[in-house]
């Protein structure tokens, strides 16, 4: 898994001698350094966004650098190659900013925090984030498989399956549904 | 003719604004003298305005510093002097201070006209107010991390909107005239720029109503989140600062053009809006933030 230390793009790529995360055209030209990480990587491979070093992010930056990492380009602007993403080094001194541009734009991202859990962060409702903690739990397995420990249909189940993969939070191989990456 | 403008005894936000009604009927080029002897008391909002009106005068105004060597000595290791020497024609000596003794403040008067001078503000607070605001307003670390993000959303819209320098202070006091004498930390951001309504309808997001105004402008800002850059994730700054200072029970006020509007707790008595106050370029914004009462309840 190829790993983006956040810290090093704001100190060496986009050239400021900070810990801390602020200000649009901050955020902007850290995402900018990430983007261009990510889209030399292969398709399918899942990136760790590493944020151990960044002090905090306010608001601006975090929209700047999580939201439009995340979101659709604006219509005419080039496709951006995001592929799958786990955010790492996450502590309560960024997570209130990516919090509240998360639920503003309806996105969800996953952080694999300190302790060594996973959790999904941001806009989803019970249904995908039980159906999210299940896929990590059993490291990944079939449809079928999932329905009987959710105890749910095996189509309402798919559903579930299908939106997670969609929005990159799961992965899908032909044997069903897995976890982004391993959590050590 | 030269007016003068008499500095109240208390130059806060109150005080303030009767400097700028005396300042109404006078035209930007007209010679005047700001005489500030009497002056027993100024707020970083008294400070950081009156530097801001300085901005504001086509002709340089005359400053007159307050006779009383405990309030001079205050206001300049505030800062207040350094740069009212470029602003003003001050008569008269001010005290020379060493910017050692940093107090309670928690950042002095600070310029503001880049986003470099808001990671300037951001680390400076960082290292100089974490002590302030853990044994004074015992601000749990979540806490004072709202607190830098405040203060970084409400500099950074000197650098997004303004068009021109501004300035920002923040110090921590117990609050005596409210909060019975709680520990507070407060912010002010002022500039002499644009202001709200001038730059929501230069991004053509002007509502379309005939009551459009200074006060509109602020409430369409404020309260419905609206920013003049239309992209979807614009206005987020404005919005969360809002959301910390809500869930802190702390106060928000933002003056510009002619009008205020206030986020305003239970302690306080302010009017959430007013309008017809007198015209007063840019944006004037102040945060309190009270400290956590016995037991964590902020």
């Amino acid at each position: 898994m190829t790993r983006i230390d956040v810290g090093s793009v704001l100190r060496n790529s986009a050239n400021l001698p900070y810990r801390n995360l602020v200000t649009r055209s901050t955020g902007a030209a850290v995402r900018q350094c990430i983007e261009l990480e990510l889209a030399a990587l292969p398709a399918d491979e899942t990136a760790t966004l590493d944020f151990s070093q960044i002090g905090m992010m306010d608001f601006s930056c975090a929209d700047e650098i999580v939201a439009k990492l995340l979101l659709d380009p604006p219509h005419g602007a080039p496709a951006r190659t995001c592929g799958l993403v786990i955010f790492h080094g996450i502590t309560d001194h960024h997570l209130e900013a990516i919090e509240d541009v998360l639920h503003h734009h309806g996105l969800a991202i996953v952080v694999h925090f300190a302790d060594g859990g996973a959790r999904l962060v941001g806009a989803v409702n019970d249904d995908e984030r039980l159906m999210w903690e299940l896929v990590y739990a059993t490291g990944g397995t079939t449809v079928q498989a999932l329905a009987t420990r959710a105890g749910r249909a095996h189509t309402d189940t798919e559903q579930i399956l299908e939106l997670l993969h969609s929005r990159h939070l799961v992965r899908h191989a032909e044997q069903g549904y897995h976890p982004l990456g391993s959590l050590h | 003719m030269t007016a003068v403008i008499i500095v109240p005894p208390s130059l806060d936000d109150k005080g303030f604004e009767h400097v700028l009604e005396q300042l109404a009927s006078q035209p930007d080029d007209a010679k005047i003298i700001v005489d500030a002897r009497h002056c027993t008391f100024g707020t970083p909002y008294g400070l950081t305005a009156m530097l801001t009106l300085g901005q504001t005068r086509a002709q340089k105004a005359t400053f007159l510093p307050p006779i009383d060597g405990n309030v001079s000595t205050y206001w300049s290791r505030a800062g207040f002097f350094r740069y009212a020497e470029e602003l003003f024609d001050i008569q008269g000596s001010v005290p020379r201070v060493r910017s050692t003794d940093e107090g309670d403040k928690l950042l002095g008067i600070t310029p503001i006209a880049a986003a470099a001078d808001v990671h300037l503000v951001v680390e400076r607070i960082a290292e100089q107010a974490r002590h302030i605001l853990t044994t004074r307003l015992k601000l749990e670390p979540r806490a004072q991390m709202g607190f830098t993000m405040a203060l970084s959303e409400t500099v950074q819209n000197i650098v997004d909107h303004a068009g021109h320098a501004g300035w920002v202070m923040a110090q921590a006091y117990q609050y005596r005239q409210r909060l019975a004498g709680r520990w507070v930390a407060e912010i002010v951001v002022c500039d002499p720029g644009m202001g709200f309504r001038r730059s929501l309808e230069m991004g053509n997001r002007r509502p379309i109503t005939d009551r459009w105004g200074d006060g509109l402008a602020l409430e369409t800002a404020l309260i419905q989140g609206v920013s003049r850059f239309p992209d979807a994730g614009r206005g987020q700054g404005l919005k969360g600062t809002r959301g910390y200072i809500g869930r802190r029970n702390g106060m928000l006020t933002i003056r510009s053009g002619t009008a205020r509007i206030g986020l305003i707790p239970t302690w306080d008595d302010s009017v959430p809006l007013q309008e017809n106050l007198p015209y007063f370029p840019g944006a004037q914004l102040r945060v309190i933030i009270p400290g956590e009462l016995a037991g964590g309840t902020p």
